[in-house]
């Protein structure tokens, strides 16, 4: 039940792109249309969920002083952690190419793109930063990626029909996608009065 | 003879302070700004902004790893193998993220605990990797360590603006002094001034949506004097 509450309280409440505004990189150039924003929010959720749960093990079993070596080696943690990001990510795009070309021709493109997302890495420090057990990892990397998933396809979505519409030149793509942004922003805000346990 | 002639022609000169190396510094204060043009590492800008204090400290670290990374790859550049290029810089960024993150914890703990996980974020701030891939990658040291500061600066003075208008309109402070407020401590005290009396503070400025609304509206007034950056699609 707890760890249901923290994949809401991940998804809704601290969504990461809109209540932290992280992976904005990737969020702003990915999202002009729904088709490739959905593939690049699946293949978020994809890597987030399983190099939460690696970086959760290296953290605790590596770095921390009852790991292995004894000694506090968390001053490692950045190296380590974006090592783990980004050989998972070339392994998972190699492992999607071999045994599913047809989700490839779909994620392919976007898998490198994502270990420079911030979301990936901002989602590994918070775990670490707020100390969640493994099984609180697991539920949080879902959360986040689905949170950044949903928060992209709404942009994309919006972004989409504002194309028709006349903009001063100024504002024009960019501009926008940041007034909007930020409009969002403010609608997640009021989901911050929930009580994640109520559910 | 004849080879090393040619050779001779081909090296062009390459001056310590050049037109060329002022352009790589002053060209992302403007036409190419990381922020408002190239769209790279909006991430932190805005996360850190609501103090001018801690956009300084964040600018600071910004340039002093965009400048490194760029050096350092730049000087690796001829050896790194092609296809695992990516993990070699983010090996580089990582090693001076820590040296900034440890130097910083050091000097001034409770900017440190403030700033988080965002100082860690520098390693994914997409500008420093923007650069290693568009510039260092094929340019000479010297040059690409310019062209790092300069885009460093060109992010800095983005972070340092919204951070103004930020705390300014949302605390009524600048770099914790007092200007307009309710309190003795602010050079504009509401409570007894006859004049401004009915000011208050927008409490939206210090919240994230508002650094949103700041770039958009710092986009909108550059392109509109820059139209050349208008975009057209």
């Amino acid at each position: 039940m707890e760890l249901l509450n923290l994949f809401i309280k991940s998804a809704f409440i601290e969504n990461m792109a809109l209540a932290y505004f992280l992976g904005m990189c990737s969020y702003l150039a990915v999202s002009k249309t729904v088709k490739t924003a959905f593939g690049l929010g699946l293949a978020v959720i994809f890597v987030l969920a399983i190099t939460m749960p690696i970086n959760w093990i290296i953290n605790e079993y590596l770095l921390s002083e009852n790991g292995v070596f004894g000694v506090d080696l968390t001053f490692l943690r950045f190296i380590l952690f974006i090592a783990v990001i980004a050989s998972m990510v070339q392994l998972v795009e190699m492992v999607v190419e071999k045994y599913s070309p047809a989700l490839y021709t779909s994620l392919g493109i976007f898998l490198p793109l994502i270990t420079v997302n911030c979301a990936i890495l901002g989602g590994s420090l918070f775990m670490a930063a707020r100390e969640y057990n493994f099984g609180e990892s697991v539920a949080y990397g879902l959360g986040a990626g689905f949170g950044w998933f949903l928060a992209i396809i709404a942009i994309a979505a919006i972004r989409e029909k504002i194309k028709y519409s006349n903009v001063p030149p100024g504002l024009r793509g960019l501009g926008m996608a940041f007034l909007l942004t930020g409009l969002m922003g403010m609608a997640f805000m009021s989901l911050m009065g929930i009580d994640p346990a109520a559910f | 003879m004849a080879e090393v002639a040619e050779k001779a022609v081909v090296e062009e000169k390459e001056p310590l302070f050049g037109s060329k190396e002022r352009k790589l510094l002053t060209d992302p204060l403007n036409d190419n700004n990381p922020i408002t043009v190239q769209v790279l590492g909006i991430c932190s800008a805005l996360a850190v902004t609501t103090l001018v204090s801690k956009a300084v400290v964040m600018s600071i670290a910004v340039v002093f790893v965009c400048a490194f990374a760029n050096l350092f790859t730049s000087l690796l550049r001829n050896r790194i193998p092609k296809q695992v290029r990516m993990i070699v810089q983010l090996v580089i960024i990582a090693t001076l993220v820590t040296v900034v993150e440890l130097t910083l914890k050091a000097i001034n703990y409770p900017i440190y605990k403030e700033l988080s996980v965002f100082i860690g974020l520098i390693i994914t701030n997409c500008i420093v990797m923007g650069r290693l891939e568009a510039f260092a990658m094929a340019n000479r040291p010297w040059r690409s360590f310019l062209d790092g500061v300069g885009n460093g600066l060109g992010y800095g003075a983005i972070l340092i603006i919204i951070a103004v208008i930020r705390e300014f309109f949302g605390k009524g402070t600048i770099m914790d002094f007092g200007i307009i407020g309710a309190g003795s401590k602010f050079l504009i005290n509401t409570e007894t001034s006859w004049l401004f009396g009915w000011y208050a503070p927008n409490n939206l400025m210090v919240l994230f949506p508002s650094a949103m609304f700041v770039i958009a509206v710092i986009i909108w007034i550059q392109r509109s004097w820059n139209t050349k950056l208008v975009d057209i699609s």
